[in-house]
């Protein structure tokens, strides 16, 4: 009988023993959070999510709305960002360039905080929700700029002296060749990037947007049931991005071409 | 087809790579060879529509090679190229990369598409192929689909880059075998090659091509048999060394 645990190089673990070690992987997470659970003596109580599941779905959805809505508006931001970054234009290629710099290295928070109350108050930008939005979709715009300029970079010259050879167009090109090529090349980091979008869009609490991070701190202050309605947060969390992850490797797999073995 | 070319030359920055090509003659199949750096595959870009000359004139059947674009796109859609490591499109089947640019660059319909691209791959030995893509098969398979998709649109003319230099022994007789078969059914092509055997063998004229300028062009029997200058007398003493 082979070892249940371990796997030979390159060997695929059978879906029987990947299942159970994955158990095995999640008995120890929940043993240890339990263990500690009992050393600081909290006794978990979920009664609350009955009492308010109104608010918690309500909560849900706006984190849904939020990360959708800036999924689209930061591929908005973030591709002509890809593009601008390559461009001959100085001042356009520096602009884009700064702008990534500033958005990836500072925190979230920071920006969350000054582009509510200056920039916001001063251009008229006064609906929470929407400058959540906008807010998330500028920071994440940064992320996926970068996403798409490395497939960018990453297309092979001699590809598109292929296109030209058969005698594509440059529309041609395009759509045949780079956009196909593109998209295969950054869907499994895009989707990534959604997963993280999820979890940052929890920080629009600070400006007060009712999603559901914000939407539990306010049960958490009600119940003084601190533990519970934390934990609760962070496996609603899980429930939105494992799968949004687990698409991510789909793809990843799916469309990974250049790999003989599919 | 009757190729003409004044005075070609070509820079990079400022280095001469064709160094005024003149040239004057029907061609059916012609090999190019010569040393590394000559001026080949420049030149075959060139007359592919793929690379600006930077002065100088070339002329198919009378037509000049278009300036713009638009007259380009043509130029090159009526010729084959296939690229040293094939050029095929990575995320297209080999049915697809044959069949895609037959509907969309020359307007064949769907169904006629890939009954063109199926016959293609049956004759080339690659019927069972047809679904994969390009990294699933052999380099020499590869270079098979990418000469079926260049000759799928029936062009006046292919153009072949080294098209078995990045091959293995046994591919490269696969696609020089191949290129025999074309020729013997009047296909026309331009090869740039460094295999001499078939350059001398399976093309009518050669034309060597050493520091830019063409020092040597004639029939593929008079040019290995008496070669003239020195250069190409040492070119082909060196590939002689090692031969058995």
């Amino acid at each position: 009988m082979r070892n249940p645990f371990s796997v030979q190089p390159d060997e695929r673990p059978r879906p029987v023993q990947a299942a159970f070690n994955y158990l095995v992987v999640c008995l120890l997470i929940i043993g240890f959070f339990w263990v500690s659970l009992m050393q600081v003596g909290v006794a978990l109580d979920f009664g609350f999510v009955g009492q308010y599941r109104a608010r918690i779905f309500d909560g849900l959805l706006l984190t849904l709305q939020i990360s959708a809505g800036s999924l689209v508006m930061s591929l908005l931001i973030g591709l002509p960002v890809a593009v601008g970054r390559g461009s001959r234009i100085l001042p356009v290629r520096y602009l884009c360039d700064v702008y990534v710099k500033l958005m990836r290295g500072t925190p979230l928070l920071a920006q969350i905080y000054l582009f509510f109350y200056i920039v916001g108050t001063a251009w008229g930008v006064e609906n929470r929700l929407v400058a959540g939005i906008i807010i998330l979709s500028i920071f994440s715009g940064a992320y996926i700029a970068e996403i798409v300029r490395g497939s960018l970079n990453s297309l092979d010259a001699g590809q598109l002296e292929a296109a030209r050879a058969v005698g594509f167009t440059r529309r041609q090109t395009l759509r045949y060749v780079v956009v196909p090529q593109l998209v295969s090349r950054t869907l499994p980091a895009l989707t990534g990037q959604l997963a993280s979008m999820v979890k940052d869009s929890s920080l629009l609490s600070v400006i007060a947007v009712i999603e559901l991070t914000q939407t539990m701190q306010e049960i958490s202050s009600a119940t003084f049931n601190l533990f519970g309605t934390y934990l609760f947060l962070a496996g609603a969390y899980l429930v939105l991005t494992l799968p949004i992850m687990f698409a991510s490797r789909y793809f990843e797999r799916r469309l990974d071409y250049a790999h003989e073995d599919r | 087809m009757r190729m003409k070319i004044d005075d070609l030359k070509r820079t990079f920055g400022d280095r001469t790579v064709l160094d005024g090509i003149d040239f004057d003659d029907e061609v059916n199949t012609l090999a190019i060879i010569g040393p590394s750096g000559g001026g080949k595959s420049t030149l075959l870009r060139i007359l592919g529509g793929l690379l600006e000359p930077s002065a100088g004139r070339v002329a198919l059947d009378g037509e000049q090679l278009p300036v713009d674009e638009a007259g380009l796109e043509r130029y090159r859609a009526s010729l084959g190229f296939v690229f040293q490591d094939g050029g095929l499109f990575h995320h297209l089947s080999a049915r697809e990369n044959i069949a895609l640019p037959l509907r969309v660059v020359h307007g064949v319909r769907e169904s006629e598409a890939a009954e063109r691209a199926n016959a293609l791959l049956e004759r080339f030995g690659l019927a069972s192929e047809g679904s994969k893509r390009p990294a699933q098969l052999s380099g020499g398979q590869r270079q098979r689909v990418a000469i079926a998709r260049a000759v799928a649109p029936r062009p006046r003319m292919l153009l072949l880059d080294e098209p078995t230099s990045a091959l293995d022994p046994e591919y490269t007789t696969e696609v020089l075998d191949l290129l025999r078969d074309l020729k013997d059914e009047g296909t026309r092509f331009i090869v740039v090659t460094h295999e001499m055997g078939f350059a001398r063998h399976a093309c009518d004229k050669v034309a060597f091509l050493a520091g830019g300028r063409l020092l040597e062009y004639g029939s593929s029997a008079e040019v290995f048999g008496r070669p003239r200058t020195p250069e190409l007398k040492r070119f082909l003493g060196k590939l002689l060394e090692w031969s058995v």
